[in-house]
């Protein structure tokens, strides 16, 4: 069986966003840039899938402009076998993304698409859910475990949802998206970067893969969320105690 | 009286119509564009989620003459039961369709993505589909948007018109306003905590109508199966929605600690929730986790202990209206958005606030 997980260059997780004083978008010049941290869950658990013998081949796919090369190096030194990079200038919506992934599973063939629950810079939480949708496959969104069948017909998952836990038993193919306590992704060697440098990653272009781009959402603007005014320090929790009833009124 | 209410509501008329109207071409568009909402609704044990009559209060917003249908699905008596009360849920709701079928016993992201788009079909072509932005609905409004081919808008939290709505973006560090500009039904999730659902008075009964599923196909049912649910049975309000909100952090380093938590949440009638690291360390389970990817709430009151405040975990408590935070470190970046701060140790500040703080009515 092959895995595809999808994986996302976006700001780092830690970068303290500004947005562009024209309002069209938030600055990614000279901004520390990494895999998306829910893309990292996706490709660390294909990895253990395939190192307990239960795929031969992890594909990572990603799909953007040519810096895309080096999260998808990231994903090769992780230990992905081979990687798939999608050129395109511009950021598509995630439909885009999801019918690419699908004309990417049309020639690869996988067993199983992983891919992160959202991606930490549009919060979209729609790409899987899309290329599940579109390849007529079963979805297990927000996986925190997921568990073979040896003969690998179905997959268990625990998936993370309002109130609990929920298991679903899914017939493979399917798409799975991972949740922050799916696993422990791990760092990548110096001689594993080294090896990655090696690993092949195949060029593709839209045109390869006729997928029709469609933009039905415009970007009007992007603007600061309004500021929270100052608070204040108390020193006692008696002080504290008469501000939340005196002057906030909340208990 | 009326005429001045006959006259406000003609020039409000006039304000929706776009200033290009005179072109027959936008005329067509808004008259095939009347508001019809479709929400998909969420119920549990025969009664209707109150994040579901929030969306019924956001898909009010999305113009003057909207109609708003609300979508039933599961199977047995407590569908029908949770039916009758969603039709007087909310006076504008006007009705409400049931879809009664062992195949919807469980929320199953592939026949209940394929029931809306076969609702909408049968019923008609809606302008709007809804559905909260909770897990359910982030499960399974995407995949209808991929089958009607259209791009949904996640986290809706306003509404500026029929097609233009604003949406946090990175963590809640920037906001998006984006329009929708394609040709079929606009697909939104809402976030619940910004459409707060105010007390009506005005009681109505919509209609409830079955729906004839006799040609429903359902390729997928076998394909995807639900094999069971542990849920956190707990009698303090659903985090979501309480009205306060005790949260604890790494600091308060084990479940037994975390116990101080829960009791002043007790005391205060409140939720407890957690950052993060307290979930990942197995303090509580990871079903209380508020932020980014966890909860998103907005209570009147958020106590916050042990919490260092990452910009993942503020992302899910900004729209609070009283922030309060107690940290031994007063460079915490949380005291940057708490209006009352207290630098001091949670292990003796709690105590003190369990024993001070007024018994609630």
């Amino acid at each position: 069986m092959k895995i595809l997980v999808a994986v996302k260059r976006v700001v780092d997780y830690a970068v303290k966003i500004r947005v562009k004083p024209d309002k069209t978008g938030v600055d990614t010049q000279n901004v520390k840039m990494s895999m998306n941290p829910f893309c990292e869950i996706a490709l660390e658990e294909a990895l253990r899938i395939k190192e307990a013998g239960f795929a031969k081949e992890v594909v990572a796919v990603s799909i953007g402009p040519s810096q895309c090369v080096d999260t998808l190096r990231t994903g090769l030194a992780m230990g992905a076998d081979r990687a798939i990079h999608v050129e395109a200038s511009s950021s598509f919506l995630p439909l885009s993304i999801a019918k690419i992934l699908k004309s990417l599973a049309d020639v690869e063939n996988p067993g199983l698409i992983f891919l992160g629950k959202q991606a930490i810079d549009d919060d979209c939480n729609q790409t899987g859910q899309m290329v599940a949708a579109l390849l007529g496959w079963p979805q297990a969104t927000f996986a925190s475990k997921v568990v073979l069948d040896k003969d690998k017909k179905f997959a268990t998952v625990d998936r993370e949802v309002d109130g609990g836990l929920e298991t679903l038993s899914i017939d493979l193919p399917a798409v799975i998206t991972t949740d922050l306590r799916l696993n422990q992704p791990r760092y990548a060697t110096l001689p594993n970067i080294m090896k990655a440098k090696s690993k092949p990653i195949k060029k593709m272009t839209l045109e390869d893969l006729k997928v029709d781009i469609k933009s039905d959402i415009e970007i009007v603007e992007v603007t600061e969320p309004p500021k929270r005014k100052s608070g204040v320090i108390v020193s006692s929790v008696d002080e504290l105690i008469d501000k939340l009833k005196n002057e906030a009124h909340v208990v | 009286m009326t005429r001045a209410l006959l006259l406000r509501a003609l020039t409000k008329k006039k304000k929706l119509v776009p200033p290009n109207a005179h072109r027959s071409i936008s005329i067509i568009t808004n008259l095939s564009r009347c508001i019809s909402t479709l929400i998909l609704a969420e119920h549990e044990s025969g009664s209707i989620k109150p994040q579901t009559v929030s969306t019924v209060v956001a898909a009010n917003q999305l113009g003057e003459s909207s109609s708003v249908s609300l979508l039933l699905a599961g199977s047995g008596s407590s569908l029908q039961e949770a039916a009758s009360q969603a039709a007087s849920c909310h006076p504008s709701v006007s009705e409400v369709l049931v879809a009664d079928s062992d195949r919807f016993e469980y929320p199953l992201a592939e026949p209940w993505a394929k029931l809306v788009d076969f609702v909408r079909q049968q019923r008609g072509d809606y302008s709007h589909i809804l559905a909260s932005s909770s897990s359910f609905g982030k499960n399974i409004l995407p995949r209808v948007a991929a089958l009607l081919d259209v791009s949904p808008v996640t986290d809706v939290v306003k509404i500026l018109g029929p097609n233009e709505f604003i949406r946090p973006i990175y963590a809640g560090n920037a906001l998006c306003r984006v329009r929708y500009t394609g040709p079929g039904p606009c697909v939104l999730t809402i976030r619940t905590t910004s459409f707060p659902v105010t007390p009506v008075t005005e009681s109505k009964k919509a209609t409830i109508s079955q729906i004839d599923l006799s040609n429903f196909k359902e390729e997928f049912v076998s394909r995807s199966r639900y094999v069971g649910q542990s849920t956190q049975d707990t009698e303090r309000p659903d985090l979501g929605s309480a009205r306060v909100v005790v949260t604890g952090g790494r600091a308060l380093k084990s479940v037994e600690n975390f116990k101080l938590i829960e009791n002043l949440a007790e005391k205060l009638g409140g939720a407890v929730g957690a950052t993060r690291a307290a979930v990942d360390a197995g303090y509580v389970p990871n079903d209380l986790q508020v932020g980014q990817t966890g909860k998103i709430v907005a209570p009147e009151l958020y106590m916050a202990f042990g919490v260092s405040g990452a910009i993942q975990h503020l992302a899910g408590i900004k729209d609070s209206k009283v922030i309060v935070a107690v940290n031994k470190d007063a460079d915490a970046p949380i005291f940057q958005v708490a209006d009352y701060g207290l630098v001091g140790d949670l292990f003796e500040v709690i105590p003190e606030l369990l024993e001070k703080l007024p018994e609630k009515k």
